[in-house]
């Protein structure tokens, strides 16, 4: 990891900035109730959060809890799945979204919804995990072709392509039913406006095992983070290691996706700010990039509800246009062999 | 038109065996180019007739003729005059214009991956554009300036970035994408802006689309197509040069500044006409390279080849997208899913080669 000079912050500077986590994402959770396209009085936000929804008011704060409740599980997811990526990788450039995961999640419903007449949630799920885990060996395969391996920018090269391939053919199959466009925008930018919790219910058990498997590669991501002969020599299986990190992180991407589109950046950004804050221990690292991600996530849902007031703008615009400068700054700083 | 650039030997080597056979390469391979040029330049007048004549209705041949030429024909004069000419002439403008933009990057770039679509100077226009028409409700002349302004200012800002010590392809390349990226968004922050979320305007500008193309939009473009052209191609042999690297290119008597300065702006206002009218048409600035490059082969200029590609690519395309598919594309999600294999194939072969892009 380039930050390697920080390799793990005193126990007090991290147990302060955890509280701080922990602080922001309860001030943008009740941000994100308290915004939105019609303004609510405070009082009125309280009443919702206790379960009222008498009044006009309290009925659209109402309408956001669930929403924002999807926002925190789907960053959280993201920004946890970016985390993984880059730790199995060793790649500063992994990123559900720049890896082309969250797009081939997309095709896969896309494809599914169009073709196969596919409608039940938790079909939806599977296909989705199903086009993850495709397009991420895919890509991987492709990157890591010829001299050198998998180096990040010819991995994040390999996924950009595979990315724009994808979101072609997603459009192709979307534009000729013009009838459902509408719904299909979802899989094309990435939103977590439809959000129910009814939905968020039958993606909550998916989220909990990914949730689960990547937390518990903590320890082993360590050892991968010290190359694969020292991992091996520690006692890791480093290719089961591997796999079941990287099946952790496919099933939140899948996950994510198949309820809130394709979401990009989150886990490339987030990931690489907690690093700067608590260190590159995974123990540490894992947790609190989920931590971070649902903020972040929950937190670009508000810009994109107050700043096109009454329009909407779906979150997945909003973290493209914070994550690509991020994006770029991490590639200007990588080393390549000249031409 | 253009020769590699070959060191003129002392005239007491005349005799050497080498030349002769030199000068037989040089002539085949401009015959080869000639023979390539014609056939693509009839290609391109086929397509183009055929997508007068067929459609929904079908008109005859000598119709569509006195149509063009000014005369009025009952039917023919509408459907072929106000709707399918004033289609059919920015698909072939604004196809040529990104071909020849295209393969302008590629070869000053050295790097097939580096066309103006890929690095996001296209997206840069067409934000441009996009922002101009339809938030600020500009004029074709406002609309086109600011789009090359932010074409420009794509180009350096990516250019800019990606220089550490010199720049590398893979570095600029990926720059381009994440800016690209960032563009996109910001197209579809302004669609969402919009009155109601348009999907077929918001197509336009992310994929490119030719659907009720006007005059007034094809006016612009060819226009430009016509002045920035000769500009390119009266570069060519600059142009050859610097592929050869810049000193090299210097030591042959190139103004390596001004020529790159040039082609820039030259090429980066073609893109910007051209995307204005029609949107980023995907892929084609980027595939017309390479494809003019397989079937002319190597040592030649690409330039007309490339840009008559691009012109059959988007007439192609147009068609395929308007009635071979059952339901109506626009032209941009035709050549995006070409395209975008491709694209993956490219990567794929040059990690094989063992390159560094």
């Amino acid at each position: 990891m380039p930050d390697a000079a920080v390799v793990r912050r005193p126990a007090r500077v991290r147990t302060l900035w955890l509280l701080v986590a922990v602080a922001v994402l309860a001030a943008v959770m009740i941000a994100s109730v308290a915004f939105g396209s019609r303004s609510v009085a405070w009082s009125d936000v309280w009443a919702a959060l206790g379960g009222a929804d008498g009044t006009l008011e309290q009925a659209a704060a109402a309408k956001r809890i669930p929403r924002t409740v999807l926002a925190v599980l789907v960053g959280g997811a993201l920004g946890l799945a970016g985390a993984v990526m880059q730790g199995v990788t060793r790649n500063p450039l992994a990123d559900p979204g720049v890896l082309g995961v969250n797009m081939g999640a997309s095709l896969a419903v896309v494809v599914a919804v169009a073709f196969f007449g596919l409608t039940s949630a938790t079909g939806y799920i599977w296909t989705a995990m199903l086009g993850a885990a495709v397009s991420a060996v895919f890509v991987h395969t492709v990157g890591s072709l010829g001299r050198g391996g998998a180096t990040p920018l010819k991995l994040a090269l390999a996924g950009a392509a595979t990315s724009a391939a994808f979101a072609s053919l997603v459009t192709a199959v979307i534009l000729p039913r013009n009838d459902v466009t509408g719904s299909f925008k979802l899989w094309q930018i990435g939103g977590v406006g439809g959000a129910s919790f009814d939905r968020i219910g039958q993606v909550l058990p998916f989220l909990a095992v990914g949730f689960v498997i990547c937390l518990l590669s903590a320890r082993a991501l360590n050892s991968l983070a010290l190359g694969d002969e020292l991992a091996a020599g520690l006692g890791e299986r480093v290719a089961v290691v591997r796999a079941t990190a990287a099946l952790g992180s496919v099933i939140l991407c899948g996950a994510s996706t198949a309820i809130a589109g394709p979401i990009g950046f989150v886990g490339l950004v987030v990931p690489h700010a907690c690093r700067l804050l608590i260190g590159v221990d995974h123990r540490w690292l894992l947790p609190f990039s989920a931590l971070l991600g649902g903020s972040l996530l929950t937190a670009a849902d508000v810009i994109g509800r107050v700043v096109a007031r009454p329009a909407e703008v779906d979150v997945g615009i909003v973290t493209a246009l914070i994550g690509a400068p991020f994006f770029i700054y991490i590639v200007r700083r990588q080393k390549v062999r000249a031409l | 038109m253009s020769a590699p650039v070959v060191t003129r030997p002392p005239a007491g080597e005349a005799a050497s065996p080498t030349v002769p056979a030199v000068r037989r390469g040089r002539v085949r391979r401009a015959s080869r180019r000639r023979l390539v040029v014609l056939t693509l330049a009839v290609l391109v007048a086929a397509g183009f007739v055929v997508s007068l004549m067929f459609g929904q209705t079908t008109y005859p041949f000598d119709d569509v003729v006195r149509v063009v030429f000014g005369e009025r024909v009952p039917g023919a004069s509408f459907t072929v005059g106000r709707l399918r000419l004033p289609r059919a002439v920015l698909a072939v403008v604004a196809g040529f214009s990104f071909g020849l933009a295209g393969v302008t990057f590629q070869t000053m770039l050295r790097n097939p991956l580096a066309s103006p679509d890929v690095i996001g100077i296209s997206s840069g226009a067409s934000a441009a554009a996009a922002i101009a028409i339809v938030t600020l409700s500009l004029g074709e002349t406002a609309v086109s300036v600011l789009a090359i302004a932010a074409g420009l200012g794509v180009a350096l800002l990516v250019y800019g970035l990606a220089f550490k010590d010199g720049v590398v392809g893979t570095r600029l390349i990926l720059i381009g994408i994440g800016i690209a990226a960032m563009l996109d968004s910001v197209i579809q922050y302004v669609m969402s802006q919009a009155a109601e979320w348009d999907f077929q305007e918001a197509m336009r500008w992310l994929t490119g689309s030719l659907n009720g193309t006007t005059w007034e939009q094809v006016l612009p473009a060819a226009v430009a197509l016509a002045v920035l052209s000769p500009v390119l191609l009266t570069q060519s042999r600059n142009l050859s040069a610097l592929q050869l690297g810049e000193d090299t290119a210097a030591a042959l008597g190139v103004r390596v500044e001004r020529t790159r300065i040039t082609v820039i702006v030259a090429a980066v206002g073609l893109i910007a006409f051209a995307t204005s009218a029609c949107g980023p048409i995907a892929f084609v600035a980027f595939l017309s390279g390479p494809i003019a490059a397989r079937i002319v082969g190597p040592g030649t200029s690409l330039l007309v080849p490339a840009g008559l590609v691009g012109s059959l690519l988007v007439l192609v395309a147009d068609f395929t997208g308007q009635y071979a598919l059952g339901t109506r594309f626009p032209v941009g999600v035709v050549t995006g899913v070409l395209g975008a294999p491709y694209l993956v194939y490219l990567i794929i072969r040059t990690n094989r080669a063992g390159g560094s892009l």
